[in-house]
């Protein structure tokens, strides 16, 4: 595309000739409806002198007759720039006025009429228009005054010129405008799309360039820009989960079939076999949970699940967590608590209650107390409340807040932070089950709903708080950066 | 699970339509192995007039399927006043699509990889339905008696006091006893979750309840199906 075609088929250029025929329409308008006006006070004007003069000529003929007639006509017809002048006799000859010729058919009717006409004194082909009056004298005489049109007609050309003129001024100025315009707006575009195609290339690093005037262009600029953040964000998410899932799947996979190997190259009895495919199941077993975890993690923070929100009630949600876990706890030796206030939430019911639930399970695993250490005196027996799990659902402010308190070891204040990344396990021991996934789903599904998990110290122990906004489905990542943005609810 | 599959539905018919030849072939081995007949269609369109035309207990569908897509396929059975149970067999396991697809019309939904045990034990609960109502007012398994209606439970002369879900896990076992219930099963239609717990948390109730309905008793009635899940059932059956 040549660059003047670029510049013709953009947006302002278009724009700007709509304007521009918009506005020729209204001068068009303008000038025809003054110069419309004008023509008919001319007319007015003149039918009323001409009016005038033909019962003042009527008035001389009826009163001092015929004679009279042809002088009064005479004398009128000689004066510099007079009026048309024709009196014809019932045979229709020219008796007397200044007319050369007329149209033909114009003494037969009576009344108004526009007519060309020659004057007597004038050359042959000096045709100008008149507007007429034709009166039938009494006798049948007929009696024709008129008056020339010329300065209507001079009046018209000036109008008509100025139109011209001025819709010529108009579209040059449009067009001289809508190049302008047109090119400033294409020249920032380019360098938009400039930015677009080398980031398209590979290079998600950079960002298009924002001026200072904050029109839309740069408003646009600004959210693309926030736009392209998230998605550097992703994409560094998913490779540091593809990463993160070659290790950590590949760990049990080469177990399994190190066993499977195994099992096959020892020459044993069937029960061996037997239970060298049970290890094998239960470990493919795992392998598919901590699979369809990291779908789940990599769904919430994709943002997929928000098509399934509805409003609930978040203590409910904990007062089933609570029913649900209380029996595992107390077999774990612990005590499971429950407290709550009815807070309605508007989110994905399923997955806040999965973030609930492995953050009860992470306590029921490790916030156990500290045994009491050799050094202590005997008896120092753990307090039962340290042996105590809360689970509490409340409002605070504007945010719904799902917390799990245990009285454990908790965690360092500088592991809290990667204690929520993928597969990572504090427990160097790796005593207990788990995938070390638990945490990561817990804060992808907090921040899904536009909120957040937080660690905290519960001296001793550990809290941690699912954050959410009570009208979570009205917001996300992007739209917290650029609050702004008129936001959707999903 | 043999002696089970025998007991409920001597002759029960079911169509798997799959495309995966392998897998199809796995399973119709299965099925055939405890006792059913089992045919397989291998798209969507073969599926649909074989299920239109037989007469099924239970359809087995993939999700995604050559020609007919699974969802649009039950669709058109349910449009055609077809009410045959459809357990969706899928490669996407999330809530959303689990609920797509019960919406399209399949009675339960199994993401893929899924042992066998946890299908047949979905089958079986799902072919029930086509049998007949199990919505009696009171279920009996040998000398245990639970009334829905009062919520009463009781073992022989001995009135059992449960809490309100241990009632429920109860109801649902019995609602489906001689049948084996999977831990997923209770989590999903006793709490209603349809996550995966990390930990044996369902383990634990179970074990909860069976001191209450089988402590004390000669004969248990609560059983466990390794590597399947629960069942509950008169011993002497």
């Amino acid at each position: 595309m040549t660059a003047f075609g670029k510049l013709i088929r953009t947006t302002a250029f278009r724009l700007t000739l709509v304007y521009l025929f918009l506005f020729a329409l209204f001068a068009a308008s303008l000038l025809g409806y003054f110069a419309w006006n004008t023509r008919r006070m001319i007319t007015e004007q003149i039918t009323t002198t001409v009016s005038a003069e033909v019962s003042e000529i009527t008035d001389i003929y009826d009163r001092r007759g015929l004679q009279r007639l042809f002088f009064a006509i005479e004398s009128r017809a000689l004066r510099p720039g007079a009026n048309l002048y024709l009196v014809t006799t019932p045979t229709g000859q020219w008796v007397a006025g200044n007319v050369g010729s007329l149209a033909p058919g114009v003494m037969g009717t009576t009344g108004w009429s526009e007519t060309a006409y020659r004057r007597l004194d004038e050359g042959d082909n000096a045709y100008h228009r008149a507007l007429v009056n034709v009166t039938q004298l009494s006798g049948g005489f007929r009696l024709l005054i008129g008056r020339d049109l010329e300065e209507r007609r001079r009046l018209f050309g000036i109008v008509a010129k100025a139109a011209q003129w001025s819709i010529l001024v108009v579209v040059i100025l449009g067009i001289g405008g809508g190049i302008f315009v047109a090119r400033r707006v294409l020249q920032r575009i380019d360098a938009m799309t400039g930015t677009a195609q080398r980031i398209m290339a590979g290079d998600l690093s950079g960002r298009l360039p924002v001026g200072r005037s904050g029109d839309e262009l740069d408003r646009l600029a600004s959210n693309l820009n926030a736009m392209l953040e998230r998605i550097e964000a992703l994409m560094v998410g998913l490779k540091e989960v593809s990463d993160n899932i070659a290790h950590d799947l590949k760990t049990p996979l080469t177990r399994l079939r190190n066993r499977a190997e195994e099992a096959l190259a020892k020459s044993g009895c069937e029960a061996d076999y037997r239970a060298a495919l049970e290890r094998t199941i239960e470990e493919s077993d795992g392998l598919i949970r901590t699979f369809n975890a990291l779908l789940m993690i990599a769904r919430a923070e994709s943002g997929q699940a928000r098509g399934n929100m509805d409003d609930f009630d978040a203590a409910e949600v904990a007062e089933g967590i609570h029913e649900l876990y209380e029996p595992l706890a107390e077999d774990g030796g612990m005590t499971l608590r429950l407290k709550t206030a009815p807070v309605s939430l508007h989110g994905n019911r399923e997955l806040i209650g999965q973030a609930l639930a492995n953050l009860v399970e992470n306590a029921i695993k490790y916030g156990r107390p500290a045994e009491p250490r050799p050094a202590e005196p005997k008896g120092a027996v753990v307090s039962l409340d340290a042996r105590q799990i809360l689970i509490e659902a409340r409002r605070e402010g504007d945010q719904v807040l799902l917390s799990v308190t245990d009285h454990g070891p908790g965690i360092p204040e500088g592991e809290r932070k990667h204690a929520m990344e993928r597969f990572v396990r504090l427990d160097s021991s790796r005593s207990q089950p788990g995938s070390g996934l638990g945490l990561s789903l817990a804060s992808a599904v907090a921040t899904l709903h536009g909120g957040e998990l937080r660690l905290s110290d519960a001296h001793p122990g550990l809290v941690a708080t699912l954050a959410i906004p009570a009208r979570a489905g009205a917001s996300d990542r992007l739209a917290v950066q650029t609050p702004d943005v008129p936001q959707k609810v999903a | 699970m043999t002696a089970t599959a025998q007991v409920i539905a001597p002759q029960m018919r079911i169509l798997i339509i799959e495309d995966d030849r392998e897998s199809a072939d796995y399973l119709v081995k299965a099925f055939r192995e405890v006792g059913y007949v089992a045919d397989l269609a291998g798209d969507g369109e073969e599926g649909l007039s074989m299920a239109d035309s037989g007469d099924y207990d239970v359809l087995v569908v993939d999700r995604m399927l050559p020609k007919r897509d699974g969802l649009s396929l039950i669709g058109t059975l349910r449009d055609k006043g077809n009410r045959t149970p459809v357990l969706i067999l899928s490669a996407l396991g999330q809530v959303d699509d689990r609920i797509k697809g019960l919406r399209a019309g399949g009675d339960d939904y199994l993401p893929k990889p899924y042992s066998f045990a946890e299908l047949l034990a979905r089958v079986e609960v799902l072919s029930r339905r086509n049998v007949g109502p199990a919505e009696e007012t009171t279920y009996r398994v040998g000398d245990l008696e639970l009334d829905r209606l009062s919520h009463r439970v009781a073992r022989g002369k001995d009135e059992l006091t449960l809490q309100p879900r241990e009632f429920r896990l109860l109801e649902y076992l019995m609602k489906h006893a001689g049948q084996v219930v999977t831990r997923t099963m209770l989590l999903e239609n006793v709490w209603d979750y349809h996550f995966d717990p990390q930990t044996n948390v369902i383990d634990v109730h179970i074990s909860r309840l069976r001191s209450k309905i089988d402590k004390g008793f000669e004969r248990p009635l609560l059983h466990t199906i390794r590597g399947a899940g629960y069942m509950i059932r008169d011993g002497i059956r």
